[in-house]
């Protein structure tokens, strides 16, 4: 059975297929339940699943993150929900503290197979909490998964691996392309690998490096570019933490040329580690310096000033075209 | 598998039987907070219609409904006071005297807007007003307004905070914490829960174990009391009480306002987790506007010319304060790196 789903679609459908296969699957939220999400991706769960496994939590992100991994701790696969990714912080504190280090405190005696879930990314016309993108944050925490999926088929297969993972995964939803795109998804409960990077557009001159709703900028770009006589190979680095860099690294020793967009701002991102393995594992590749794309350091505004903060299809453009100069 | 518990039924109302405290309003008072109250309601109005029209972006949370509880309040506060709340906090700026004009402007993020447009509606501040936010974290306001009640403190200032938060952020771990503090040093708090009984779509009885909110500063000897929030007198009675004992040094208080918003949690909620009826009942019987108007009608303190004069003023104020709105520019391009550290990009 297949049907052309939108990404939040496939997030629903990929809860629903685990929820279904393995008993010890628990999806719980702020509005999660009877509500069935703020974006709707736990939409009708509660009423097939049942209350004691599809539910709502009190308003408590701190706690919500400290009972999954006490859940988890007992072999439960607590999925939770926080409603928007700037809504974290209070969690913070048990995700870093426990959640990422109960394996290896535990010496592997025990470990944490949760998933928290959330909506992040700009394109809203909200500022701060609702719009950031603070993936970083997470990508410096060994012990847990940062896992990014930029499209429908990934949502869904992304997040049935990091269901079945048996370590802590920050499941971060790009909300803007949530309803942009639909594809055919055939509901067979296959998960996609959790440490591989995936090529989606082959090229030779430049490596396109982005992920989560950027990577449709950054494809649109690369389709350009292509027109102007520029061959660009795109990669989705959806699995931001561990991130796959071999990948990487063997696309820059083939183009010479590396771009990274992010979202996120500029300074101490999830881009910036990309370069320095690319500077650390393929200098001598490089024909030009690494360009990076992304937001500014700067908290993200209102409504009106938002895409001056977001990079835009010509922001990426320049900076190819700027590292193209380069022979 | 452990079953659920089932929670049944609505709130309790205040202190069944007994009848409410009500403040005694000269009608000059009584006056002030039906304008005071109505300006909120236009003000939301106008702001829900502007969201509709695409000036409004991103999220935008309505006090209607809620009224009675930040005018109440309010009336007890002296020059010197802070407040503080969480993102649906239109009503307690204009409460706290702040310009409409100027909020409308941030909610449609013009560069006049309070926060120069950057902020929108749930990230506002006026310092000048004793207004400290605007916080869109759930119940984050609440130890920061105890740190600024420790502030009035150190400096042996007579100033309270109001720290206001709803029900969804009653359970929130740091208000707890708030409470511990605010009692070890005897602040001077008073904490307004606002239960206006759904935190977004989730009721009440389905996120809170101990539904008596009122009680919850009991394990930290933090007095307590339940409110119709509804109704601006019994409003009023209670926070004069409560804010005379802050004020004289007695440490925090606690009061939770039973109130009810008339709309969705925000723009975009169609509100479907709630009956029509029991919407329609909130409205029709316990309208905090309505009350007030019936109150000075009876008692023959207004005529019906008289609050059709102040409706037709309050709407007049609101229409200035949309056009001055849309009139403003957007902010500067350059605005975008203003305010980040100090002395950086201004
Ligand atoms: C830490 C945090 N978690 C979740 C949210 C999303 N959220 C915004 S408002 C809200 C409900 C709050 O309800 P309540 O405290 O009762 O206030 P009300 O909206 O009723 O005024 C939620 C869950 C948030 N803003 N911050
Ligand atoms: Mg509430």
């Amino acid at each position: 059975m297949s049907a052309p789903l939108t990404l939040l679609e496939a997030v629903t459908l990929a809860l629903d297929y685990e929820l279904g296969a393995d008993p010890d699957v628990v999806v719980f939220g702020e509005d999660v339940g009877k509500n069935g999400g703020v974006f709707r991706a736990t939409d009708g769960l509660q009423a097939k699943h049942g209350e004691d496994r599809v539910f709502d939590s009190p308003l408590a992100e701190a706690m919500i993150a400290g009972l999954s991994v006490g859940m988890a701790a007992q072999g439960l696969k607590p999925v939770s929900e926080i409603q928007f990714m700037g809504f974290v912080f209070p969690a913070m504190t048990q995700i870093i503290t426990a959640a990422a280090r109960i394996r290896n405190r535990t010496r592997g005696r025990l470990s944490c197979p949760m998933v928290m879930r959330m909506p992040y990314g700009g394109g809203i016309h909200a500022p701060e909490h609702h719009s950031e993108s603070t993936e970083a944050l997470f990508a410096h925490i060994p012990g847990i998964r940062v896992v990014i999926p930029s499209n429908p088929s990934r949502a869904y297969g992304l997040l049935l691996a990091a269901i079945r993972d048996p370590d802590p995964v920050i499941f971060l939803e790009p909300k803007r392309v949530y309803r942009l795109v639909k594809h055919e998804i055939e509901n067979n409960g296959e998960a996609y690998p959790l440490d591989m990077c995936f090529v989606d557009r082959e090229g030779d001159d430049v490596t396109l490096v982005s992920w989560g709703a950027y990577m449709h900028e950054t494809l649109l770009a690369a389709g350009q570019l292509a027109a102007e006589g520029v061959s660009a190979e795109v990669i989705d680095a959806a699995t931001v933490y561990p991130l796959d860099t071999e990948t990487i690294i063997e696309s820059v020793e083939k183009t010479g040329r590396l771009v990274v967009v992010q979202e996120a701002p500029r300074s101490g991102g999830v881009g910036s580690q990309i370069a320095a393995e690319v500077a650390e594992k393929a200098l001598f590749s490089l024909i030009a310096p690494v360009g990076l794309v992304a937001g500014y350091d700067t908290i993200m505004p209102y409504a009106k000033m938002e895409y001056q903060y977001l990079p835009s299809v010509e922001r990426i453009k320049d900076e190819v075209k700027k590292v193209m100069a380069y022979t | 598998m452990a079953t659920r518990p089932q929670h049944r039924g609505r709130p309790k109302p205040a202190r069944k039987g007994a009848a409410p405290e009500l403040y005694k309003a000269s009608k000059a008072q009584l006056i002030k907070f039906y304008r005071e109250m109505l300006t909120i309601r236009r003000f939301e109005e106008k702001a829900g219609q502007m969201y509709g029209q695409g000036e409004i972006g991103g999220f935008c949370h309505l006090y209607i409904g809620q009224e009675a509880v930040v005018v109440g309040v309010q009336d007890c506060l002296l020059e010197g006071d802070s407040i503080i709340t969480g993102y649906r906090d239109h009503g307690h700026m204009l409460a706290a005297g702040i310009d409409a004009g100027a909020v409308m402007a941030e909610l449609t993020g013009r560069a006049s807007g309070i926060s120069s447009g950057k902020g929108g509606s749930m990230h506002m501040f006026s310092t000048e007003n004793g207004f400290y936010g605007g916080h869109g974290i759930v119940a984050a306001q609440v130890p920061i307004g105890t740190g600024i009640a420790f502030a009035h403190r150190y400096r042996r200032q007579d100033n309270i905070c109001v720290t206001y938060f709803g029900d969804g952020a009653a359970n929130q771990g740091q208000v707890f914490e708030a409470f511990n503090m605010a009692r070890l040093w005897d602040l001077p708090v008073l904490y307004v829960v606002e239960n206006n009984r759904y935190a977004m779509g989730t009721s009440v009885l389905r996120s809170t174990g101990s539904r008596e909110l009122w009680k919850r500063g009991d394990s930290f000897k933090i007095p307590g009391k339940q409110v119709d929030g509804m109704n601006v007198l019994a409003v009023r009675a209670a926070a004069g009480a409560a804010i005379d004992q802050v004020r004289s040094g007695k440490g925090p208080y606690l009061l939770e306002m039973q109130t009810y918003r008339f709309r969705g949690h925000s723009m975009s909620d169609p509100a479907l987790y709630r009956s029509k009826e029991e919407v329609q009942h909130m409205k029709a019987e316990h309208d905090p506007i309505g009350q007030v108007k019936k109150l000075l009608l009876d008692n023959k303190m207004a005529s019906e010319d008289d609050l059709k004069e102040i409706g037709r003023e309050v709407k007049a104020e609101i229409t200035r304060a949309a056009e001055f709105a849309i009139a403003s520019p957007e902010p500067e391009a350059g605005e975008l790196f203003t305010d980040v550290l100090a002395g950086a990009g201004s």
